[in-house]
C-alpha cells in the first residue's frame, strides 16, 4: 500500500515539474545531466573518468544546452527512476518468483539465494538495492537465471543487434513513407494516389508478424533469395527490418500526404511560384519543410512502435536482440534482466525523443523561442 | 426540410462504398464467429490424432492442425476472443481517455499542461513493456479469464483518445453556448456532460472504431509471444508460423487465421475512415 502511495507521490512530483521556474530548471537540468553522463560512462571507463566527464558535461550543459532540452532532462530523469520503481512493483506483484522451480526449494536455500543475488522479499527493498547498484557500484547486477553472467554481459552483444535493426527499420519507414506520401500528395486523387493510400491501409492493418511471415514464405521458401531467419549478415537484416518498418511507413505516408496537400495551398508556395522558381525547387526547398513537421512529431511514437514490434519480430526471425532477453526475463521472472533491458530501452527512447525535439525546433521556428 | 448534421453524415457514409462493404463483411465475420460454432456443433478442442495435418476437404473445410483439430472451428472461436478483446478494451480506454481528456481540456492552463505532460511521456514509451508486465501479474490466476487483457491493453490505449478529446474540449470550452450555460449557474459536471460531451461524440466514435484494430493487433502480439490468455487469431497465426518449413507446407494453418485477422483489421479501418470522412469532413488524413 505504502509503495503504491509512493508511486502516486512520484507521479504528482513529476507533474509538478511543469511549474519549475527557468532558473531552477537550468541548475537541476545540468546536475541531472551530469549525473546521467557520469553513470553511463562509469560502465565504460571506470569511476574517475566518469566523475571528470560528468562534471565537464554538467558545466557544458549549464552553459550551452537550450532550456528546451534542460526542461526535458528535469522531467525525464526522475521519470526514469519512477519507471524502475513501477516496474519493480509490477514484477513483485506477479505470481511466482525467480527462485521457485519444480523441485521445492527449502526456505534456507531460498534465503541464501535471495541474499546472494540481492533479491529481498519486499519490492521497495529491492528497489533500494537496485538503485544503489546502479548509482554507486555501477553495475546492472547478476542475472538470476543465466548462471554466472551479469546483465551487462547478456545485453552487450544484443544491444548492437537491436540498434542496427531498429535504426534500419526507422530509416526504411521514413524513406518509404515520405516517398509514397509526397508522391501521393502531389498527385492528389490520381490513380497513383489511390494506389499508394490503399497500400498504406494494408500496412496499417496487418500486424508486423503477419507481414513478416508472408515475406518469409515468399522470399525465403519460394524464391530462396534471403535466409529464413537468424543473424550474421546484412541479408539477415532485410526481412525483419522491412516487417518492422512497413506499419510505420504506412502511417508516415498518410501524414506526409495530408501535410503536402495542406502546404501546397499556402500563400508562401504561391509566392515562390510567382517568383518563377521551378516546381521541383518549390517542392524541395519550400514545401518539404512544412511536410516534415507532422512526420517528425510522429517519430517519437514511431520509435516506441518499432520497439514494440521488435519484441515480436525478433522472436519470429530468431534475431538475437534485447527484445528476446526482455520477454525471456519477464516469463522467467529474472528481475534484473527485465530491469536492465527496460532501462536500456527507456534510455534509447528518451535520447531519441530529445533528438526529435531538437529537430522539431529546427524545422518549426515558432517552437524555438517559447522554451516549451 | 432541413437535415440534421447526423442525417447528412449518415448520407455521406452510405455513399462511401468501401466503408459499407467493410461494414457488411465485418458483420458477416462477427456473426459467423458467434453463431456458426453453435449451429454446426464445431469443437475447437476436439483432438483426432489420426486425422492430423489434413489439407482442406469437404469434411474439414479449412483442414486440421497438428493434433487433428478442426481449423475452421478454431478460427471461428478464436475470432470471438479477438473481437471481444478489441471491443471491450476499446470501451475501457474510451472511458479512461474521455474522462481524462475532458478534465484536462475543461480546466486548461497549468492543470492541462501537467496532465498532458504525463500523457506525452507515456505516449513515448514502448507500451508493450507495461502490457507484458501487467499481463504477468495475472498470469496464473487468469487462464481463460480475459479481464486482465482488457485492463492491460486498456491502460495503455487511452492516450490517443485523451489527446483528441482534450483538443476538442479545449476549443468548445470558450464557445458561446458553454459560456451561456456557465452564466446560468450550471455546475462544471453538468456543463461537461450535457453541453460539451455530446459535441465530442462524433470524434469519440471515429477514433473508437479506429482503436479496435490496433487493440486486436496488440492482443495478437501478446498471443504470439505466448502471453495470451485464450485461443485467438494471434495464437493461431503463431501456431501456423511455427510449422512453416521448407520441406512440407501446411499452408492452411497459416492462411486462414491470417486471412480472417487481416480482413477484419482492414474492414475496421475502412469503416473507421469512412466514419471520419462522414462525421468530420475537415479532418482528412
Amino acid at each position: 500500500m505504502s509503495a503504491a502511495l509512493a508511486l502516486l507521490f512520484g507521479i504528482a512530483l513529476l507533474a509538478a515539474t511543469a511549474w519549475c521556474p527557468p532558473r531552477l530548471t537550468r541548475v537541476l537540468g545540468s546536475l541531472l545531466f551530469a549525473l546521467v553522463v557520469g553513470v553511463v560512462l562509469r560502465f565504460a571507463f571506470g569511476i574517475s573518468a566518469a566523475i571528470a566527464c560528468g562534471l565537464v558535461a554538467g558545466a557544458l550543459a549549464f552553459r550551452f544546452l537550450p532550456l528546451l532540452v534542460l526542461r526535458r532532462v528535469v522531467f525525464l530523469v526522475p521519470a526514469l527512476v519512477l519507471l524502475i520503481f513501477a516496474t519493480t512493483l509490477l514484477m513483485y506483484r506477479a505470481p511466482g518468483n525467480p527462485f521457485a522451480n519444480e523441485r521445492a526449494t527449502s526456505p534456507q536455500v531460498e534465503a541464501a539465494l535471495r541474499a546472494q543475488y540481492g533479491v529481498p522479499k519486499s519490492a521497495p527493498e529491492f528497489f533500494g538495492i537496485y538503485m544503489r547498484r546502479l548509482l554507486v557500484e555501477g553495475t546492472l547486477g547478476p542475472s538470476i537465471k543465466v548462471q554466472g553472467r551479469t546483465v551487462e554481459e547478456l545485453i552487450a552483444p544484443a544491444f548492437p543487434v537491436s540498434v542496427a535493426l531498429g535504426l534500419l527499420a526507422m530509416i526504411l519507414s521514413v524513406v518509404i513513407g515520405l516517398t509514397l506520401g509526397i508522391f501521393a500528395g502531389l498527385r492528389r486523387n490520381s490513380a497513383a494516389d489511390h494506389l499508394s493510400m490503399a497500400l498504406a491501409l494494408f500496412g496499417i492493418s496487418l500486424p508486423s508478424f503477419v507481414i513478416g511471415a508472408g515475406f518469409m514464405i515468399v522470399f525465403s521458401l519460394w524464391l530462396g533469395w534471403l535466409p529464413v531467419a537468424g543473424w550474421g549478415s546484412l541479408r539477415h537484416l532485410v526481412m525483419p527490418a522491412l516487417a518492422l518498418a512497413l506499419p510505420n511507413a504506412a502511417i508516415i505516408a498518410r501524414l506526409a500526404r495530408s501535410g503536402m496537400i495542406e502546404v501546397m495551398q499556402q500563400d508562401f508556395i504561391r509566392t515562390a511560384r510567382a517568383k518563377g522558381l521551378p516546381e521541383s525547387w518549390v517542392i524541395a526547398r519550400h514545401a518539404l519543410r512544412g511536410t516534415l513537421i507532422p512526420v517528425v512529431s510522429f517519430l517519437g511514437p514511431a520509435a516506441a512502435a518499432i520497439m514494440t514490434g521488435s519484441f515480436v519480430v525478433e522472436v519470429l526471425f530468431a534475431v538475437p536482440g534485447m527484445g528476446q532477453w526482455f520477454v525471456k526475463g519477464a516469463i522467467n521472472r529474472d528481475y534484473s534482466v527485465v530491469l536492465g533491458t527496460a532501462i536500456v530501452y527507456f534510455g534509447m527512447i528518451i535520447l531519441f525523443n530529445l533528438l526529435v525535439d531538437l529537430a522539431y525546433a529546427w524545422l518549426d521556428p515558432r517552437v524555438r523561442g517559447s522554451g516549451a | 426540410m432541413q437535415k440534421s448534421p447526423f442525417q447528412l453524415a449518415w448520407q455521406r457514409l452510405l455513399r462511401n462504398r468501401v466503408a459499407i462493404i467493410g461494414a457488411l463483411l465485418l458483420t458477416a465475420i462477427a456473426l459467423a464467429c458467434v453463431f456458426l460454432p453453435f449451429l454446426f456443433e464445431l469443437d475447437p478442442n476436439l483432438t483426432q490424432p489420426a486425422l492430423h495435418h489434413q489439407p482442406p476437404s469437404a469434411r474439414f473445410l479449412f483442414g486440421t492442425d497438428t493434433l487433428g483439430r478442426d481449423v475452421l472451428a478454431r478460427v471461428l472461436v478464436g475470432g470471438r476472443t479477438s473481437l471481444l478483446v478489441g471491443i471491450a478494451t476499446t470501451a475501457v480506454s474510451i472511458l479512461i481517455g474521455v474522462s481524462y481528456g475532458a478534465v484536462a481540456g475543461f480546466y486548461g492552463g497549468k492543470v492541462d499542461e501537467a496532465m498532458m505532460r504525463l500523457v506525452d511521456f507515456l505516449y513515448g514509451l514502448p507500451y508493450m513493456f507495461l502490457v507484458i508486465l501487467i499481463m504477468l501479474m495475472f498470469s496464473e490466476t487468469a487462464r481463460g479469464d480475459m479481464l486482465p487483457v482488457f485492463l492491460a491493453l486498456g491502460l495503455v490505449q487511452w492516450l490517443t483518445m485523451a489527446r483528441i478529446v482534450r483538443g476538442q474540449v479545449l476549443t468548445l470550452r470558450n464557445q458561446e453556448f458553454v459560456l451561456a450555460a456557465e452564466l446560468l449557474g450550471a455546475s462544471d459536471a453538468r456543463i461537461l456532460i450535457r453541453h460539451i460531451l455530446p459535441n465530442v461524440l462524433g470524434v469519440i466514435v471515429v477514433y473508437g472504431t479506429l482503436m479496435v484494430p490496433s487493440v486486436i493487433i496488440l492482443e495478437s502480439f501478446l498471443s504470439f509471444l505466448g502471453l495470451g490468455v485464450s485461443l485467438s487469431w494471434g495464437q493461431l497465426v503463431s501456431d501456423g508460423i511455427a510449422v512453416v518449413n521448407p520441406i512440407r507446407s501446411y499452408w492452411w494453418l497459416l492462411l486462414w487465421p491470417s486471412l480472417f485477422l487481416g480482413a477484419t483489421l482492414l474492414c475496421l479501418n475502412f469503416v473507421g475512415d469512412g466514419l471520419r470522412d462522414a462525421l468530420d469532413p475537415k479532418a482528412r488524413t
